[in-house]
């Protein structure tokens, strides 16, 4: 037996933790970006604010996007509900209200980690110390994820907990690549400059796998491949698929549990078949940006029928 | 005034209760001790054990400073003290259910007839309202203070929602993780069945219409709430559901949770939600907090409340100053525990003497807890005293006063070492089926030398309270 609104804050936790880590990770390709584009650096910290989903939120405030202000906006800013400090905020918030579902373990964990990084970003990060600030949340949020898994019973609690994790992170893969879609298009995929390679290199690293496309692709940066390893692959574990391949898993458990068949269980089940059973050819045919549109589209409308069904409300 | 210490009274040197303590004590590195002190309070961070402060955002959530001198209580001064906190809370439920039914104590003219009809604590939809079992006040929380060997007095009784029983409860846990040598050494009754026992005896007064095992669940007003933190913990210690007021709501004539399989009848509501927020179609019509209509269920005895709305009446400071005319009006026996002396500055001698005496007198008012609005004549500036004066005769029924007690003293661990510092005592008491008292209870300490102010609000901070198996 589950509260509803045990469910809704267990599933907004884990969305807030994996936003935080996300977010991290998008600063972190930014800077390298920045880095390599001089000039241009700005046009790189609006398509981070892009991808982030922060781009309105920030332009509201009226500041110009250089990396210091974006880099601020995008950690620490109490004005941008998805900036790390917020995010963990919320989290927190959650993980007190569903206090009673948590093991001791995952509630310290969290705590912990937000202790430790509103003490980190309680001023405004200095360039020098950003790698470190940014492997600090990247770790204590492995922290949380290692408490929850290696402590928490594999009941309706955990499944509630994964649904909102691979909500958010499919949302947040999707974003990424469609930020960039243009550079994956195969019609600038012959340039391979060295320019394109930063930019191949820093999708791959926003998800952590500049090192994983390797073992599973050959060596070189092939947009297609690229593309279909952060969309498609099964193994990724940021992919698309890999991320609907565990919301039909829970998404099934909660309906054995329940012995019904919800219809957001048959929604995620359709995504998935239609993930499963493309090639990427198939999506570029589609068209790259529509069928991200298309995903982000229904990765939301799973997210309501879920909160519907389960009674969040 | 020389207040009474706990561990070394001033004439007598070490007491008993205290002699294993002070031969552990004495072999310890005092170094050591600081450093257990810093851990503890790593120990509450981690875990999350705190409160929140009103009125202060900046410091939205503060802990209760811990400090790891034990308070001892011997296992004689003890049954004295529970045989009294026994008579004292029979009486209280005695007398709610008087007070909302017949009122015998009126007709019989031991309390003025003004000080119930008058007073925003009595509720008068409880009238005629017999709760199930005949219980009303179900959790008390009885703050006791000392001022010598054998004088205990009741400084105020507790009968709506209690708080502080986690403290009770995670200071034995941290004592217990600094210093597991101490508890081989020294035999302390066990405070840590108190969840268990709360929940059977909120399940002994379930509804008479629920067959098997009744569903209970804690109802807090949310994270916000200075005492979150205590609700989370007593409904996941005692494995049962911490609910909002958003999640309820009334089906078929039944309280019931929203969960993700739809909504589940709910039998006892161990309630921390003030009576005014309980349910905005009788009471407060902007509570967000409560159930509208869960007092119809109540009034229909298909759900048990614990506390049961309307026991403000009974902890009022103003009803206070009547406690030795209540307990031997409905126990037939003089009261064990003694009441301090109490001026209600309603009446015109009572109030002219206390506005003569304000420099000796604490002055608190009627309806305020958590140590806001009072005056501590002693530590007052004149200046303050006269501001204080000046409230105190627009609205003179709204205070009582009581002279300035010594109150006992136990040592804290302190940069120098040792020092004295004042403390009372809150046991908490079950009422159902019968009384279960959990031998401890929180106690708090001032700790600033010389304060007398113990609430955490204000600056107090808590030890952990042993009752001694002898």
């Amino acid at each position: 037996m589950l509260l509803g609104r045990t469910a809704n804050g267990l599933y907004w936790m884990s969305r807030y933790i994996e936003r935080a880590e996300n977010m991290a990770r998008l600063v972190d390709t930014g800077q390298r970006l920045a880095l390599t584009r001089g000039a241009e650096a700005v046009e790189e910290w609006n398509s981070v604010l892009s991808s982030a989903g922060a781009e309105q939120a920030f332009a509201a405030s009226g500041a110009e996007a250089t990396q210091h202000r974006v880099v601020d906006f995008l950690l620490r800013d109490p004005a941008n509900p998805s900036s790390v400090m917020s995010s963990l905020d919320t989290a927190r918030n959650n993980a007190r209200m569903v206090r009673t579902a948590l093991t001791r373990e995952t509630w310290e964990s969290i705590n912990e980690a937000w202790m430790s990084l509103k003490g980190l970003l309680a001023r405004p990060v200095d360039d020098r110390d950003l790698p470190r600030v940014l492997d600090a949340i990247k770790r204590e949020t492995a922290l949380i994820r290692g408490a929850f898994y290696g402590t928490m019973l594999r009941n309706e609690i955990f499944d509630f907990a994964q649904l909102g994790i691979y909500v958010e992170r499919a949302d947040n893969t999707a974003r990424i690549v469609d930020v960039k879609y243009y550079v994956l298009l195969p019609s600038v995929s012959w340039v391979g400059s060295s320019l394109d390679n930063y930019q191949w290199e820093a999708i791959l690293r926003s998800v952590s796998a500049h090192r994983s496309y390797r073992w599973e692709y050959e060596a070189e940066y092939v947009p297609q491949n690229i593309a279909d390893f952060l969309l498609l692959n099964r193994r990724m574990p940021r992919s698309l698929c890999f991320c609907y391949r565990n919301l039909t898993q829970h998404l099934g458990y909660l309906a054995e549990n329940y012995e019904e068949s919800p219809q957001c269980l048959e929604l995620a089940k359709n995504t998935l078949t239609g993930l499963a059973e493309s090639s990427i050819r198939d999506v570029f045919d589609i068209g790259l940006h529509e069928f991200l549109a298309d995903f982000i589209r229904d990765n939301n409308q799973l997210g309501e029928e879920i909160a519907a069904h389960y009674r969040f409300y | 005034m020389v207040a009474f210490d706990e561990m070394r009274p001033a004439e007598s040197g070490l007491r008993q209760p205290y002699s294993a303590y002070d031969n552990w004590l004495s072999e310890q590195d005092p170094v050591r001790l600081t450093e257990k002190t810093a851990d503890a309070e790593r120990v509450f961070r981690r875990t999350g054990i705190t409160f929140n402060v009103y009125g202060q955002a900046e410091a939205a959530e503060r802990l209760i400073p811990f400090d790891i001198v034990p308070r001892i209580i011997s296992g004689s001064e003890w049954r004295r003290l529970t045989q009294g906190i026994e008579q004292r809370v029979q009486a209280l439920n005695a007398f709610l259910d008087d007070i909302y039914h017949r009122q015998e104590i009126l007709r019989a003219g031991r309390i003025p007839r003004e000080l119930i009809a008058d007073n925003e604590a009595f509720l008068p939809e409880m009238i005629g309202v017999r709760p199930p079992a005949g219980v009303y006040t179900h959790i008390i929380g009885v703050d006791i203070v000392r001022t010598a060997e054998d004088e205990f007095f009741v400084l105020e009784d507790n009968a709506r929602t209690p708080s502080g029983v986690s403290y009770m409860l995670e200071n034995r846990e941290t004592m217990m993780q600094l210093f597991p040598e101490l508890f081989q050494r020294v035999k302390v009754l066990p405070v840590e069945n108190y969840p268990q026992l709360l929940r059977q005896s909120l399940s002994a007064v379930k509804p008479q219409s629920v067959n098997g095992a009744p569903t209970v669940a804690v109802l807090t007003p949310g994270i916000y709430n200075s005492a979150y933190f205590e609700h989370a913990f007593l409904a996941d210690q005692m494995g049962v559901e911490l609910v909002e007021g958003q999640d309820l709501r009334v089906v078929d004539g039944h309280v019931a949770m929203r969960t993700t399989e739809g909504y589940k009848q709910i039998d006892v509501l161990y309630r921390r939600v003030d009576d005014a927020f309980l349910d905005p179609l009788t009471f407060n019509p902007d509570s967000a907090l409560g159930v509208p209509g869960i007092m119809d269920v109540y009034r229909a005895g298909n759900i048990t409340l614990a506390n049961a709305p309307g026991t403000g009446i009974a902890d009022d400071k103003a009803i206070y100053s009547y406690m030795p005319e209540i307990v031997e009006f409905y126990t037939g026996r003089r009261a064990i525990l003694g009441n301090i002396p109490t001026w209600r500055c309603s009446e015109p001698d009572s109030l002219k003497y206390v506005l003569e005496h304000l420099s000796e007198l604490v002055v608190k008012e009627v309806h305020g807890s958590g140590g806001y609005g009072m005056l501590v004549g002693p530590a007052a500036s004149k200046k303050e005293r006269e501001a204080f004066a000046a409230k105190l005769k627009t609205k003179p029924a709204n205070y009582i006063a009581q002279p300035t007690l010594s109150l006992s003293t136990c040592p804290i661990l302190t940069k120098k070492g040792l020092a004295p510092r004042h403390v009372d005592l809150r046991p908490f008491v079950l009422v159902s089926d019968r009384v279960r008292i959990v031998p401890g209870g929180l106690t708090r300490v001032a700790l600033k030398e010389g304060s007398l102010v113990v609430n955490s609000s204000q600056g107090g901070g808590t030890k952990d309270t042993w009752v001694l198996d002898d």
